[in-house]
């Protein structure tokens, strides 16, 4: 058998059995490390998860093209300040066989919306709700929810509720995926926020898809100013990319989670230094290099920064199915596999940062100082 | 091999060494002038006590530490004029350890710890070659190779470090009080070995002691006093 150097392997178990040999300290970096790695992966996947649900839902109205007020924001939808007389222009524009206005208003923080909604029209424009229990609206405080937010708020048709500070008869539970997950009549709403003759938007059913560019160019020509999208667009718009407020918070928590990783990791190595004095000491007496030892100080942060992703994606995953169990209607989370490589990257890059200083106090040590060393 | 007996060449040839630690406004003057010759597959004992200077040379003569002045030509390496890497070179091809306390990784086996040096040299690390086998066989470590420190005696931990020192086949071995924390019996056993190594295969063992009768052992005794050689 040809004889071999197996430097990297043996690199690789001293780092093995380093980590095992301290078990306690490297699981809680590890648990540090994954902080930052949930934080990210779960924020972004609350942001798609809500994107993501709102593009369904807005989807499941089956309407063709979104009609909304001047200066209204991509993902807030709350306000009304388009004349419900706008309804029946745009219902008389060519090849517009249905229009329907909505208002939406946002509860419990802003984090749901409640829409007022005329429920023929929306009968007709999306097939009309599948009730999982109870009946559509028969009373004025008759409101209708989805089951996501009636499995959030344990309520029952034929029960109370208390939205907006006032309490509503719950008429029926529906099934999720059109529009919001709370509903109640167009006029009440109206009244209820002093909205009345006011809309949020207005959604358009065309006689054909095929006369969507037609009808969405005439109108942006005759409407100007007024953000008109067809439904494909808006929903391609519904993006993180797309949102800047949304897209400055997630660097905010990027950042945090590499300042986090480089202090975990940094204080996790420099004990490990500490308490490695002599096994350093050890080392250079054999005539190890400096890069030697660095390279084991890097390899060890490296493992601890793999191991904090690995469980930090399972963390996300965890995160998923507590946010659906107790707020499956508000906060659902996707699991954006796309964004596993760039949060294990700042675990990673903030790991291998936080080694370099204890390495660099590796690397100097004094050989005879370490050995010395009890 | 050969007879045992130290040829005339020198491998270490030290003149006017000095070296001084500088403590804040403190200077100890740890070694003040030693000349000496080592000739290749001597086995030297040096004898002194505590603050005499022999741990400093030893730490000198293994590029552990730089000298302040003078010449110190170790396999034929002057290390006066050799860096930090110059030293760390020696350390991995030409020079070897064995300390009172073993010092062994304690998370490695045998096996791993002496596959570390020989990586650390650059030299293979799989499988072990015939002599080296030999030289297992003569120190009664083959059959200790997959335990880790924690496992062996003190006596089996320190026969490793020689395992592990001699494993890079070094210019020179230098022991610092290998049997400083072993029984009487476990010490025996360790001087006839560096004896028997020394005899066997003309390695040039430097070995830093307090014992008298362990510093016998050697070809010649060299006694140091306040960071000069007193008598050879």
């Amino acid at each position: 058998m040809a004889a071999k150097n197996n430097g990297d392997s043996l690199i690789l178990k001293l780092v093995w059995e380093n980590i095992r040999f301290r078990p306690v300290r490297t699981l809680l970096s590890i648990l540090l490390i994954a902080v930052p790695v949930t934080l990210i992966l779960m924020l972004i996947g609350l942001s798609r998860g809500v994107l993501e649900d709102s593009g369904r839902r807005t989807q499941g109205i089956g309407a063709d093209i979104v009609f909304r007020a001047p200066s209204s924001s991509l993902i807030s939808f709350n306000g009304a300040s388009l004349s419900s007389k706008l309804v029946d222009l745009l219902g008389q524009e060519p090849h517009v066989t249905l229009a329907t206005g909505v208002v939406n208003q946002p509860v419990a923080g802003g984090i749901d919306t409640i829409t007022g909604l005329d429920i023929q029209a929306f009968n007709r424009m999306s097939g009309g709700f599948v009730f999982v229990e109870g009946h559509s609206f028969e009373k004025a405080d008759d409101i209708l929810i989805d089951a996501y937010y009636a499995s959030q708020v344990h309520a029952k048709a034929g029960g109370s509720i208390n939205v907006l500070n006032r309490p509503w008869h719950v008429a029926g539970i529906v099934e999720p995926g059109k529009l919001s997950h709370l509903f109640v009549q167009l006029p009440v709403l109206q009244e209820l926020i002093g909205a009345t003759g006011k809309v949020s938007q207005i959604y358009l059913k065309l006689d054909s898809p095929d006369n969507l560019k037609t009808v969405t160019d005439a109108l942006k020509a005759k409407f100007d100013g007024y953000p008109i999208y067809s439904m494909r667009e808006l929903l391609s718009l519904l993006s993180v990319d797309n949102i800047p407020v949304l897209k400055t918070f997630i660097n905010v928590i990027i950042g945090i989670g590499v300042v986090i990783g480089f202090s975990v990791v940094s204080l996790s190595m420099y004990m490990a230094v500490l308490q490695r004095t002599r096994e350093i000491g050890i080392l250079k007496s054999l005539g190890a290099s400096k890069g030697f030892i660095m390279a084991i100080i890097l390899a060890e942060a490296f493992a601890m920064g793999l191991g904090g992703t690995i469980l930090g994606i399972a963390f996300s995953f965890a995160t998923r199915s507590i946010m659906h169990v107790f707020v499956p209607a508000s906060l659902p989370q996707a699991i954006v596999v796309s964004w596993w490589p760039i949060a294990g990257s700042v675990a990673m890059g903030a790991a291998l940062l936080g080694a370099l200083y204890p390495g660099m106090l590796a690397v100097r040590q004094d050989p005879i100082e370490a050995l010395a060393y009890e | 091999m050969n007879n045992g007996q130290p040829s005339p060449e020198p491998i270490i040839h030290i003149r006017n060494l000095r070296k001084t630690y500088d403590s804040g406004k403190v200077s100890v003057e740890a070694l003040r002038g030693i000349d000496l010759d080592v000739p290749k597959g001597e086995f030297l004992a040096i004898i002194g006590p505590s603050g005499s200077g022999k741990s400093t040379l030893f730490h000198i003569v293994g590029g552990l530490t730089p000298p302040t002045s003078g010449e110190v030509v170790v396999a034929g390496r002057n290390l006066s004029h050799v860096g930090d890497a110059g030293r760390t070179e020696l350390r991995a091809k030409h020079v070897s350890f064995v300390f009172q306390k073993f010092n062994l990784l304690p998370n490695l086996t045998a096996r791993d710890n002496i596959r570390t040096a020989l990586s650390i040299a650059g030299l293979p690390t799989d499988p072990f070659d015939a002599e080296f086998e030999n030289v297992l066989e003569l120190l009664g470590v083959r059959q200790r190779l997959d335990h880790k420190p924690s496992e062996m005696s003190g006596g089996e931990q320190q026969r490793v470090a020689i395992a592990r020192a001699l494993a890079t086949k070094p210019t020179i071995l230098l022991a610092d009080e290998p049997t400083g924390n072993l029984d009487s019996r476990n010490s025996l056993a360790v001087l006839e070995l560096l004896k028997d190594l020394n005899e066997r295969f003309h390695q040039t063992i430097l070995m830093i002691t307090h014992n008298s009768d362990a510093a016998a052992f050697g070809h010649r005794i060299m006694h140091m006093n306040d960071g000069q050689i007193s008598e050879v």
